[in-house]
């Protein structure tokens, strides 16, 4: 399947993109998304206790299946205000 | 026009706009809280302030702020606004706006918004400051983790 990967702030940064199309397994979840792309992009690997996820724009748990053409936004700790 | 009670905009942000939505005719009490580009931090010179977010959610995370306040001050009502894109110091980020029949619950219900929209709204400050720049990083969101909400809760009921 093939899923839609949004990346803000400094973690758009390191991987030098906003945006990203990724293909995945069928049996994917958002955490397996998280680990190919911090397999892709090694800075990212500093997030990893600190990221947050969201599916198709709601917050999400790590173990969430994903399907085709979800949208899977990885969320650096915030600092809104 | 009437405004939007939760809003992410690049433009300025007007206080009078939310405090008339959150302030109806049974409010003796509307609680604002404006942030502000603070021109120190953590002993740096800040030049300006770019604020980045992720649009849908943090509406969704505003949204649910305010069902979590009027959970908890059922006589209150909040309106949320922030600001994206670059910020000169002085200018509002953020203002949160509590109406509600009495002051006690405007006030608890207004810090209780500042400090939910911190934890938990996908937003992002990259502070440009005197020799640099640097990303802010705070909370970890997790709208979930109840200790937070907690947190919040005591802070707005000191």
């Amino acid at each position: 399947m093939f899923v839609t990967i949004r990346l803000f702030a400094r973690l758009r940064e390191i991987a030098g993109a906003a945006e990203l199309q990724r293909e995945l397994p069928a049996d994917a979840t958002a955490e397996t998304a998280w680990s190919s792309l911090a397999a892709e992009f090694g800075g990212l690997s500093e997030y990893q206790r600190t990221v947050s996820v969201a599916v198709n724009e709601e917050y999400a748990k790590f173990s969430t299946a994903l399907r085709d053409g979800d949208e899977v936004a990885f969320l650096p700790p915030v600092s809104g205000g | 026009v009437l405004a939007e009670r939760f809003v992410i905009t690049s433009e300025p942000l007007e206080a009078p706009a939310l405090e008339a939505i959150v302030g109806g005719p049974g409010c003796g009490a509307v609680a604002t809280f404006v942030g502000r580009v603070r021109a120190q931090n953590a002993g740096r010179t800040v030049l300006w302030l770019d604020y980045e977010a992720y649009p849908p959610l943090a509406l969704a995370a505003f949204e649910r702020i305010a069902r979590e306040a009027a959970e908890r001050w059922p006589e209150a009502s909040l309106a949320i606004a922030h600001r994206t894109g670059r910020l000169e110091i002085g200018e509002a980020s953020v203002i949160v706006a509590a109406g509600s029949p009495h002051r006690r619950e405007a006030f608890a219900a207004c810090r209780y918004g500042i400090e939910r929209v911190k934890q938990i709204a996908p937003i992002w400050k990259h502070e440009h400051f005197e020799g640099g720049d640097v990303w802010i990083e705070g909370a970890t969101a997790d709208p979930a983790d109840d200790a937070a909400r907690e947190i919040a809760v005591a802070r707005a009921c000191s």
